[in-house]
C-alpha cells in the first residue's frame, strides 16, 4: 500500500524537477526561432553583422540548452522511478507520445544542433541555414509532443480501460493527438516561449545599450525581438483564453480553483480580482469583485455559468458512489478473469471507476467505505484554491506587463531613439526575470490545478506513485536539490560572463571566407556600407 | 501467427535494435569521456579527443531517451517495475549522465585548470557509471529481480541496492564498460594523430582482450545458472498479466533456446568474431573497421542476452509466476502497431541525417583547430 508522505515527496521532486527544467525550455524554444530569423536575415542580405548576431546569441543559446537537455532526462527517469503505478496504468497511451518525441524532434534538434555549432566553416549558408530550422523545429516539436502526452493527464481522450490487462488502453492515436486541450496548450507554451526569448535577446541588448557597447548588434537585436515579442505576446494572451475556456469545460475543478468560486452562483457571474480564499471553510475572506466579467471570460458570453465547489463536491459524491461498484469488480475479475457477473457490474460502473479508486485511499475495501470517508475523498477533489488562484493571477499580470512592454519598445525602436530611452532601455533589463517566472506559473496552473487526479477523473495522484519508503525520496530529494544547486551556479556564472565579454570573443581565430574577415577595420566598413 | 504475438516479438527485435543503438553510440560517447583523462594528459589534448565527438554526442544521446521512451511505450509494465525498483541505481546512473551535457558544454567555457579538471572527472564518472550500470541491469535480469504485483498490478519491490551487485551483475558491467572504452578508443583513433592516436590504441586493445575473457566467463556462469522457465501461461498473443501463469527454474535452462535452435550459437559467435577481429583491426590501425566490428560484437552480446532469456524480459526472483515476458508486458495491439509505423519511418531517417552530419564532419581534429576555434569544446 502507498504511504501518503511518500505520494507528497515525490510530488514535491516531480514539481521541483520539473520547474526546474521549465526554466530552461522556454529560452530554447524562443532562442532557437530567433536564431533562425536572424540568420535568415544574414543569408539573404549577405550582411556580416547578422553571422555576428547569429553567432553571438548562438552561444547563450547553447549554455542555456545543455542545462535544458541535462535536467530533461530527470524527467523521463521519474515517470518510472517515482510513478511506476501510473507508468504501468497508462503507458500504453502515454508512452507512445514520449518515444515518438524522442524518434522525431529530439533527434532532430539534438542530431542538427552539433552541425549548428561546429558546422560555420563546413556547411555552405544555405545549408546552415536549413541546420538552424531544424533545430528551430525540433525543439518545438518536442514540445508538441510532450503537450499531447500531458494533455492526455489534463484532459484524457482517446483511450479506454481494459479490465482483462488492467490498465487503460488506447483506442484511438488521432483523438489522443488532436485533443483540443493539446492544440491550444501547445501553442499557448510554444509561444510562451518565443516570448521569453524575446524579452531575453531584447533585454540583454538593453544592457548593451546602455552601457554603449556593441550598439549596432545590440540596436538589431533588440529590434528583431520586440517584433517577435509583441507578436508572441499577443499569441499567448489569444490562446491562454482559448485555453482557459477549453480547459474550463472539461476540468471544472482546475476552474474554480482558478477564480476562488466557492458558491455556484447564476448568469452574468462576477469575476474575483482579487481574494483571499480559505480551503478549510470554503470561502474567499475579502475579495474584490467585477460584475459579469466572469461569465463572460469563461464562457465567452453573459448567460453562461460554471459550477463552483459546492455542486462540484455533491457531483463527486455521487460519481464516488457510482465508482464504487466498478472497483470491486475488477478486484473480482483480477481473481478470476472469466467472471461475467463482474464483467457486466464493471462495464455499467466503469466511467466512474477513477472516483472509486478517490475512495480506496480510506477504505481499502471500497464496499464498506462510510459516508464520512467518501464525503472526505469527495472533498478532495477539490485543488488546493490559494496557490492556484495567485498563480494565474501572477501569471496573467506578467502577460499584460509584457504586452504592455513590448507595444512600447517596439514604437521606440521604430522611432530609432530607442538609445535615448535610458529609463526604458533599464525597465528591458529588469524584465528579463519576467518570463520565466508567468512561465512557472503557468505550470502550477496547469498541475496544481489537476489534482487530486494524475489523470483527471480516471487516476488518483496517491495511487500513482511507486511503493518506496521515505527514505529513498530523502535520498533522491537531497541529490537533486545538491546537484541542481551546483549546476545553475554554473549556468548562471557562464551566461553572465559570456554577456559580459560579450560578441568580441567570437572574433577570435575566425578565418574561413571572405565573410569572416575579422579586422575591426573590415567590420567597421562592412557596416558602414549597410549604412 | 497472431497477429499481436508478432508485433510483440516485432517490438522485441525493435527493443534489440534500440538498445544496441544506444549502447554502440551513446556507449562510445561514453568510452571517450572514460578514456579522457588517459588518452589526453595536456588539457589541449583532452579537447581534441572531446572535440571528435563534440558534434555528435548530443545526437547520440538520444538513443539512450528513445531507449527509455520505447520500453514506456511497448512494454510499460518492464519500465515501471524496473525504474522504480532500481530506484538507487536509477538515480546514480541518472545524476552521472546530467553530467554529461555539462560536462561538454561548459568544460572549456573558463581558462581555470580546477574548473576543466573538475568537468574532466565529471566526464569520467557520466561516462563509466551509466555504462557499468547499463550491463549491470542486463546481469540481474538473469537472476531476476526481487518484485510481485498487487491484484491491480502496483508492483512493490523487496530487495536492496547492494542486491543489484552481485558478482554476476558485476562482471555484466565490466564487460559493457569495457565495449563501451574500446568503442571510445577506436573513435579517438578515428579522429585524432599522433601521441593522442598510439594512447587510445593501446586502450583498445587491452579493452578489446578483456571483453573477449569476460563474455567468455559470463557465457559459462550462466551456464551452471538456474534459468527461469515458463510451464503454464495463457497463449502468445492473448492479453494477459503476470498474475496468470505458472513459472519454474531449472539449472541450465538459460541455454534452452540455444539447444533448442542450434542456429541460435551463431549469435553468440558474432559476439566473439567481432571482439576479435575488432583486437586485429584496432592492432592493425584500421580504425574505422575496428569501429563496425565493435558495432558487431555489441550486437552479438546483447543479442545473445535477449536470445538466451526469450521470452522473459524481467524475472522476479521472489515470485517467478509474476515474471515479466514479453507476452504479459507489452503495450495493446493499437499502441504497437502504431509504433511500429512510426519506428519504420523515422528509424532510416534518424540514421540519415546521423550519416549525414558524420560525413560532413569527417576526418581529424586537429589541435591548432581546437585551440583556434572558439566554437569547439
Amino acid at each position: 500500500m502507498h504511504d501518503i508522505n511518500v505520494v507528497d515527496l515525490s510530488r514535491l521532486q516531480f514539481a521541483l524537477t520539473a520547474l526546474y527544467h521549465f526554466l530552461f525550455v522556454p529560452l530554447t524554444l524562443g532562442l532557437s526561432f530567433l536564431l533562425a530569423a536572424m540568420e535568415t536575415v544574414y543569408v539573404t542580405t549577405g550582411k556580416p553583422i547578422y553571422r555576428e548576431i547569429t553567432q553571438f546569441w548562438s552561444k547563450l543559446f547553447l549554455i542555456n540548452f545543455a542545462l535544458g537537455v541535462a535536467t530533461g532526462l530527470t524527467m523521463e527517469f521519474e515517470f518510472g522511478t517515482n510513478w511506476s503505478f501510473y507508468s504501468s496504468f497508462v503507458g500504453d497511451i502515454f508512452g507512445a507520445p514520449l518515444a515518438i518525441e524522442g524518434l522525431m524532434a529530439f533527434f532532430l534538434e539534438a542530431t542538427f544542433i552539433g552541425l549548428m555549432v561546429f558546422g560555420w566553416k563546413r556547411l555552405k549558408r544555405g545549408q546552415h541555414l536549413a541546420v538552424t530550422y531544424m533545430v528551430a523545429f525540433g525543439s518545438n516539436l518536442s514540445a508538441l509532443w510532450i503537450l499531447i502526452a500531458n494533455s492526455f493527464m489534463q484532459t484524457p481522450t482517446g483511450a479506454s480501460f481494459n479490465p482483462v490487462t488492467m490498465r487503460m488502453e488506447l483506442s484511438s492515436l488521432t483523438e489522443l493527438i488532436f485533443n483540443h486541450d493539446a492544440q491550444a496548450k501547445f501553442v499557448h507554451t510554444s509561444i510562451a516561449g518565443y516570448v521569453t526569448g524575446a524579452i531575453f535577446v531584447a533585454g540583454v541588448s538593453a544592457w548593451y545599450l546602455l552601457k554603449r557597447r556593441h550598439v549596432e548588434l545590440a540596436r538589431r537585436s533588440f529590434r528583431m525581438a520586440v517584433l517577435f515579442g509583441v507578436l508572441a505576446t499577443a499569441g499567448v494572451i489569444t490562446l491562454g483564453d482559448a485555453l482557459g475556456f477549453i480547459g474550463g469545460q472539461a476540468q471544472p475543478t482546475k476552474l474554480a480553483a482558478m477564480e476562488g468560486l466557492w458558491k455556484s452562483e447564476p448568469a452574468p457571474m462576477p469575476f474575483n480580482l482579487v481574494a483571499f480564499p480559505s480551503q478549510k471553510d470554503q470561502v474567499n475572506r475579502g475579495q474584490l469583485q467585477v460584475p459579469y466579467a466572469l461569465s463572460l471570460l469563461v464562457t465567452h458570453s453573459m448567460d453562461g455559468t460554471v459550477p463552483g465547489v459546492d455542486r462540484l463536491e455533491l457531483d463527486a459524491i455521487a460519481r464516488i458512489r457510482n465508482g464504487i461498484p466498478a472497483v470491486a469488480a475488477l478486484q473480482s475479475l483480477s481473481a478470476a478473469p472469466g467472471d461475467a457477473a463482474a464483467l457486466a457490474t464493471f462495464h455499467a460502473h466503469e466511467k466512474d471507476l477513477g472516483y472509486g479508486f478517490l475512495v480506496q485511499r480510506y477504505a481499502a475495501d471500497v464496499t464498506q467505505a462510510t459516508d464520512a470517508q467518501i464525503a472526505t475523498a469527495a472533498r478532495e477533489t477539490i485543488p488546493q484554491v490559494a496557490p492556484i488562484f495567485w498563480s494565474f493571477r501572477v501569471m496573467v499580470l506578467m502577460g499584460l506587463l509584457m504586452l504592455a512592454y513590448f507595444v512600447l519598445a517596439v514604437i521606440y525602436s521604430m522611432r530609432n531613439n530607442i538609445e535615448h530611452q535610458r529609463w526604458f532601455l533599464k525597465i528591458a533589463v529588469w524584465m528579463i526575470p519576467v518570463p520565466f517566472l508567468a512561465c512557472e506559473m503557468g505550470w502550477l496552473v496547469a498541475e496544481l490545478g489537476r489534482q487530486p487526479w494524475t489523470v483527471y477523473g480516471m487516476l488518483p495522484t496517491w495511487m500513482s506513485a511507486s511503493t518506496h519508503g521515505v527514505g529513498y525520496m530523502i535520498f533522491s530529494l537531497v541529490g537533486f536539490v545538491g546537484l541542481y544547486t551546483a549546476f545553475i551556479i554554473a549556468e548562471m556564472y557562464l551566461m553572465v560572463r559570456a554577456i559580459r565579454i560579450g560578441p568580441d570573443a567570437s572574433h577570435a581565430g575566425e578565418g574561413a571566407g571572405p565573410i569572416t574577415d575579422t579586422s575591426q577595420a573590415a567590420r567597421l566598413a562592412g557596416y558602414a556600407q549597410e549604412a | 501467427m497472431d497477429t499481436y504475438a508478432l508485433l510483440q516479438i516485432t517490438w522485441w527485435l525493435l527493443l534489440g535494435v534500440l538498445l544496441i543503438g544506444l549502447a554502440v553510440m551513446v556507449g562510445m560517447d561514453m568510452g571517450v569521456g572514460t578514456i579522457l583523462r588517459y588518452v589526453g594528459r595536456t588539457d589541449l589534448e583532452r579537447r581534441v579527443a572531446l572535440n571528435i565527438i563534440g558534434p555528435h554526442w548530443e545526437g547520440n544521446q538520444v538513443w539512450f531517451v528513445l531507449g527509455g521512451g520505447a520500453v514506456f511505450a511497448a512494454f510499460p509494465l518492464i519500465y515501471a517495475t524496473a525504474f522504480s525498483g532500481f530506484y538507487v541505481v536509477m538515480m546514480l546512473l541518472l545524476w552521472s549522465m546530467i553530467m554529461r551535457p555539462l560536462g561538454f558544454e561548459y568544460r572549456s567555457k573558463l581558462p581555470s585548470e580546477a574548473w576543466r579538471n573538475t568537468w574532466d572527472w565529471a566526464l569520467l564518472v557520466s561516462g563509466l557509471v551509466p555504462m557499468v550500470v547499463f550491463g549491470a541491469a542486463f546481469g540481474n535480469l538473469f537472476h531476476g529481480a526481487p518484485f510481485h504485483f498487487s491484484w491491480n498490478l502496483t508492483s512493490t519491490y523487496t530487495g536492496s541496492f547492494l542486491g543489484l551487485l552481485n558478482p554476476f551483475a558485476i562482471l555484466c558491467g565490466l564487460l559493457s564498460a569495457a565495449l563501451s572504452v574500446f568503442m571510445g578508443a577506436v573513435t579517438v583513433m578515428n579522429g585524432a594523430e599522433g601521441v593522442i592516436h598510439a594512447r587510445a590504441r593501446t586502450l583498445a586493445r587491452v579493452s578489446s582482450v578483456l571483453a573477449i575473457v569476460l563474455f567468455a566467463i559470463g557465457g559459462f556462469w550462466v551456464r551452471g545458472m538456474q534459468g527461469f522457465v515458463l510451464t503454464s501461461s495463457p497463449a502468445a498473443g492473448i492479453a494477459q498479466t503476470p498474475l496468470q501463469q505458472n513459472v519454474s527454474l531449472v539449472d541450465g535452462a538459460w541455454f534452452a533456446n540455444f539447444q533448442a535452435h542450434p542456429v541460435l550459437w551463431l549469435v553468440p559467435a558474432l559476439g566473439f568474431a567481432g571482439m576479435l577481429l575488432g583486437l586485429l583491426a584496432a592492432g592493425a590501425r584500421r580504425s574505422h573497421l575496428a569501429w563496425w566490428l565493435g558495432a558487431v560484437a555489441w550486437l552479438g552480446v546483447i543479442g545473445t542476452a535477449g536470445t538466451a532469456l526469450f521470452p522473459f524480459l524481467l524475472p522476479s526472483s521472489s515470485m517467478p509466476a509474476q515474471s515479466l515476458t514479453v507476452w504479459n508486458s507489452s503495450s495493446s495491439q493499437l499502441t504497437l502497431t502504431w509504433m511500429v509505423g512510426f519506428a519504420a519511418v523515422f528509424v532510416p531517417l534518424v540514421v540519415w541525417y546521423t550519416s549525414w552530419a558524420f560525413y560532413v564532419m569527417r576526418g581529424k581534429v586537429k589541435a591548432e583547430h581546437v585551440s583556434a576555434d572558439e566554437h569547439a569544446y
